[in-house]
């Protein structure tokens, strides 16, 4: 028995979409994912009633609605709520699709650098194009605190340039390697089990009650994750998105 | 602090099995380039149609019903704040009219009484007037009666002084004298 923790990863063409280029462009377990989110988020949001006093489905829709408006008014002021159905979008996306990537067997579209990067660099653009389309030049104050001395400004600024361009990076890595990392880890606990049980025998089964806890452990834990790792990116994308509304510290 | 810390160990375990992976020949599938067009294509029409989905129908619809039912809310809650001034003002109408009614009753009772004690009064008067008067002519009737009686006793004590003198000394005395004597005598 061998535990191969890399496989859940991978990605199966199920069948060819098109060419652009010399890329094959295919519609992989990933794109099924992909759309399965899109299809429950769709499905809560718009299968649910509307009736004055809430039932359990529609309480999930409203409670959804009402906790990432309130986090862009929280972080980003009135005026983000322009972006909510941006956020909501990511949030969302971000959040349906890891919960449906703890359900074994499926397929964690964020365990992917270059999805979460991708929408890492949609939040950026937007951020820059919105900022410098809002305030014009007046939006690089962003680089520019004030109430810093003269002599070490240009310090200050390198040191905010820098990290306004490394955003996207640590916006996208830390959704793909908290994702990543966790399914690792699931998996390997998990594989202990089958691999004591299979090559000790009766004793093995045995022993495999602890990896078998943690694994339960894990998993509550990787629920957590999963939520989290959606709220961290859109509470995230509101703060950037605050300084493109609101330039000057 | 955690996110670092969950990041390293991402990183690390990333690191660790694409070595692995590199091993058994394979890329590691999230750093194999190879299928990144099909993911961002498949990501960009899936995200696309979700925003599309959110922004135009899922989330008017949702915030519709939700404030729909703020507004219910807030129109329950003044018409129930209607209700209660309402409610307020009538007492209140209610509290004046109960002190008017009181402040008439004790009006008309003080009225009354006075009416009653003016007219007991009067009758009282007129009884009194009506008591006097009676009072009056019964003592002109014994002043009346005892000057007659007065009269008649002098006639009679003038007859029998008359008399006595007669039997005692035998002579009629002069009716002048005698009636003047008794005068005399009554006076005294």
């Amino acid at each position: 028995m061998k535990i191969d923790p890399i496989h859940q990863f991978n990605i199966e063409p199920l069948f060819t979409l098109g060419h652009i280029g010399n890329h094959t462009i295919a519609f992989t377990n990933s794109s099924l994912f992909m759309f399965i989110a899109v299809l429950l988020i769709a499905l809560l949001m718009l299968a649910s009633g509307r009736d004055l006093v809430p039932g359990r489905l529609q309480s999930v829709a409203e409670l959804s609605y009402e906790f990432i408006a309130s986090t862009i008014r929280g972080n980003a002021g009135a005026e983000g709520m322009k972006f909510f159905p941006l956020i909501f979008s990511l949030f969302m996306f971000i959040c349906v699709s890891n919960l449906v990537g703890v359900v074994p067997y499926t397929f964690t579209i964020a365990t992917h650098l270059i999805v979460t990067a991708a929408l890492a660099l949609l939040v950026f653009f937007t951020v820059l194009i919105y900022g410098l389309y809002k305030n014009g030049l007046k939006f690089f104050k962003i680089f520019v605190p004030s109430g810093v001395p003269i002599y070490i400004l240009p310090l200050v600024m390198f040191i905010e340039i820098l990290s306004f361009f490394l955003r996207p990076v640590s916006h996208s890595v830390r959704l793909f390697a908290n994702m990543l990392a966790g399914h690792i880890a699931l998996k390997v606990f998990a594989g202990f089990v089958a691999m004591l049980g299979f090559s000790l025998g009766a004793l093995g089964w045995v022993g495999g009650v602890l990896p078998l806890a943690l694994t339960v452990a894990l998993y509550a834990l990787e629920l957590l994750v999963a939520f989290l790792q959606a709220y961290v990116f859109a509470i995230l994308t509101c703060i950037y998105l605050n300084d493109a509304i609101h330039p000057g510290h | 602090m955690a996110e670092s810390h969950g990041e390293a160990k991402g990183q690390k375990a990333g690191a660790h099995t694409e070595a692995e992976g590199g091993h058994h020949g394979g890329a590691f599938p999230p750093f194999d380039s190879s299928n990144y067009a099909s993911q961002l294509v498949s990501l960009a029409i899936a995200f696309v149609a979700l925003y599309l989905i959110v922004s135009r129908i899922a989330l008017p619809r949702v915030g519709g019903t939700i404030d729909a039912r703020q507004n219910k809310i807030e129109g329950d809650l003044a018409e129930a704040q209607k209700l209660k001034d309402e409610s307020d003002a009538a007492l209140k109408a209610y509290e004046t009219e109960l002190a008017n009614a009181r402040s008439n009753a004790q009006a008309i009772g003080n009225e009354t009484r006075e009416k009653l004690n003016a007219a007991s009064e009067a009758e009282r008067k007129a009884l009194e007037d009506k008591l006097a008067a009676k009072l009056a002519d019964a003592e002109k009737q014994i002043a009346t009666t005892r000057t007659n009686a007065m009269s008649n006793v002098r006639g009679i004590a003038a007859d029998a002084a008359g008399a006595i003198v007669q039997q005692l000394a035998g002579v009629t005395p002069d009716a002048n004298a005698v009636n003047s004597a008794v005068d005399a005598s009554l006076k005294g």
